[in-house]
């Protein structure tokens, strides 16, 4: 390939990239710090004033602080499930890469069950109100826990077969055994793992619209994704406030990403590829 | 994965029937209770109200108390034509969707894998719009299709053809919205296929390069059957996926124009907002069957070329 070749083709994937990718995104930003009468072209034009902080207020204060309201209810479903998740995952998945038996063989097609079945939605519903979980935020966390273990227990078990059972056996002439056994010794080898699942279950479920739609409706539990497809309807003339809602609400995957960007994409295809 | 138990027998004779006692021992460092847990919340909250769907969907149901009404659900389904409608997108949303992901996944991973300068940047771009919320992205581009002031026919006019209303017309609809599909979730295809072409080892393009093939020899003949393992999880992955879309039509279409782009999962949607809950679970089976019809054999098929790959 000469020289020249090359430049010109890595200028059209440049540019190619530049228009399908970041066009979108350049279009929210620009949006989101123009005044209302300016917004409403959705142009790239200049902003001709920068009412940010104007905006940020408005998005804020709208509907009596439900961003706000919303915002803690996204980060403590985010971090309540995350937790959980990794705990009862890392857990069944240790017991069941580890011990074979017909239980295993059950808990191996219901891992399976849970990746390709969506869940039944009203019967949920059904369920919860029996519970009296329905319309609140723990019953939330638990739907996000059952729906996104299967995914979770196929990463650890994918790790730990990859820890010797020397370590077991070691751990067990000490008088390591059981619960004792995996807290103390494999589960803080599950590091690497750990984090995978963490970032990985974390921007989903705090990007996750559908659930907390069907299972957390009304203002009170509503999550960051709700109250944006709210003001959807609400302000469908005012798009500076809509985007400026949605940079918001990008903000925190946005960070994660920028942190941890190797992690959060091995983690995607760690589920995916085997071998 | 099945383990016998460590240690030679001692002496001749026939295989112990019962375990021996160390075995008992070893088998208790993993006892049953890890797993509880994790099998309460998944059995309670998943399965059981799958497990009911299957009664819930023969009856006539408002939560309270359900009529068994048998099979008219599904007929309900099958035979009205805005229900109907529902099988065909949601089969025609998963066809489009995962194989423009597996074409466009290829080629970009292609493209991320060579030795171009800004990879990094490239990569790190096209995989962005994966974090960014379905309804973030909906929204988004809602504006920028809209008809009169949309970006997208701006552009077109510019080049002088006449843009469609993409999301107002019932032919354009579903296929605007599948396309959006695509540019989220294409990031997680091409990563895939990025992981794949990696794990490729280098001398088989080094024999390509001996025998004096040229680029098109090395996609043919060694990137294209050796990434199979991953064309296989990008189909497998986008296939659930689009087989289950709601979130992106919802907050694009509402189902609309009509009822033109509504799927599966879309109608469970509308018929739990108007109080059909039967009919709504109704639905949710036929979602199950749908999928499982689907992507079992796929699997099963796409896992025998993968061995014989």
């Amino acid at each position: 390939m000469t020289a020249l070749k090359r430049l010109s083709a890595e200028a059209i994937a440049l540019v190619l990239a530049g228009v399908i990718f970041l066009i979108p995104f350049a279009l929210m930003l620009l949006t989101a710090v123009k005044d209302e009468t300016q917004a409403t072209d959705l142009d790239f034009a200049w902003p001709a004033n920068w009412p940010i902080v104007q905006n940020f207020m408005d998005v804020i204060q709208a509907r009596d602080y439900v961003l706000l309201r919303a915002y803690v209810n996204s980060t403590v479903l985010t971090v309540a499930s995350v937790v959980l998740i990794v705990v009862f995952a890392s857990m069944a998945a240790f017991v069941l890469q580890r011990r074979t038996g017909r239980l295993g063989s059950v808990a191996n097609f219901l891992v399976l069950t849970g990746l390709i079945i969506p869940p039944a939605i009203v019967p949920t519903i059904w369920l919860l109100q029996a519970l009296g979980l329905f319309k609140t935020l723990p019953g939330l966390i638990l739907i996000e826990v059952a729906f996104h273990m299967a995914y979770s227990v196929l990463l650890f078990r994918a790790f730990i077969a990859a820890i010797p059972r020397e370590l077991d056996e070691a751990a067990q002439i000490d008088g390591c055994t059981g619960i004792g056994l995996f807290f103390r010794v494999i589960f803080p080898l599950l590091r690497p793992v750990t984090i995978t699942v963490v970032l990985t279950t974390s921007v989903a479920i705090f990007n996750d619209f559908v659930n907390p739609l069907y299972f957390t409706p009304g203002d009170d539990n509503a999550t960051v994704q709700v109250t944006l497809y709210n003001f959807q309807s609400q302000y469908n003339t005012q798009w500076n406030l809509l985007f400026m809602d949605i940079v918001l609400i990008t903000i925190p995957p946005l960070l994660l990403f920028i942190f941890f960007n190797r992690k959060i994409v091995a983690g995607m295809t760690a589920g995916a590829i085997k071998g | 994965m099945t383990r016998q138990d460590a240690g030679p027998r001692t002496g001749p004779g026939p295989a112990l029937t019962r375990p021996p006692a160390g075995q008992a021992k070893r088998k208790s460092a993993y006892p049953y209770a890890l797993y509880l847990p994790a099998a309460v919340v998944y059995l309670v909250i998943f399965l059981v109200p799958t497990v009911m769907a299957f009664y819930f969907a023969l009856t006539r149901w408002t939560l309270f108390d359900s009529t068994f009404v048998g099979l008219d659900n599904f007929r309900d389904f099958l035979s009205e034509q805005n229900l109907r409608i529902g099988f065909t997108n949601t089969l025609f949303y998963a066809v489009v969707t995962s194989g423009l992901k597996v074409v466009l996944g290829l080629l970009l991973g292609v493209l991320l894998t060579s030795k171009l300068r800004l990879r990094g940047f490239l990569r790190s771009v096209v995989f962005f719009p994966v974090l960014v919320s379905t309804v973030a992205v909906g929204i988004t581009f809602s504006a920028l299709l809209r008809p009169d002031t949309g970006l997208v026919n701006k552009a077109l006019a510019v080049v002088g053809i006449d843009g469609p209303d993409w999301l107002g017309d019932a032919g354009t609809a579903l296929l605007s919205v599948a396309l959006v599909d695509v540019w989220k979730g294409v990031g997680i295809a091409t990563v895939i296929y990025i992981a794949g072409i990696l794990s490729i080892p280098r001398d088989y393009y080094q024999a390509v390069a001996v025998d004096g093939g040229g680029a098109w020899h090395r996609f043919r003949h060694v990137t294209l059957p050796l990434s199979w393992p991953a064309t296989y999880s990008v189909i497998i992955l986008s296939f659930i996926g689009g087989l289950r879309s709601f979130d992106l039509i919802w907050t694009m279409t509402r189902g609309g124009p009509g009822f033109t782009s509504d799927t599966i999962a879309s109608i469970i949607y509308k018929q739990y907002q108007a109080g059909f809950f039967g009919l709504s679970t109704a639905g949710n089976v036929l979602l199950f069957v749908v999928v499982t019809a689907i992507v079992v054999p796929l699997n099963y098929f796409l896992g025998k070329r993968q061995v014989a790959a």
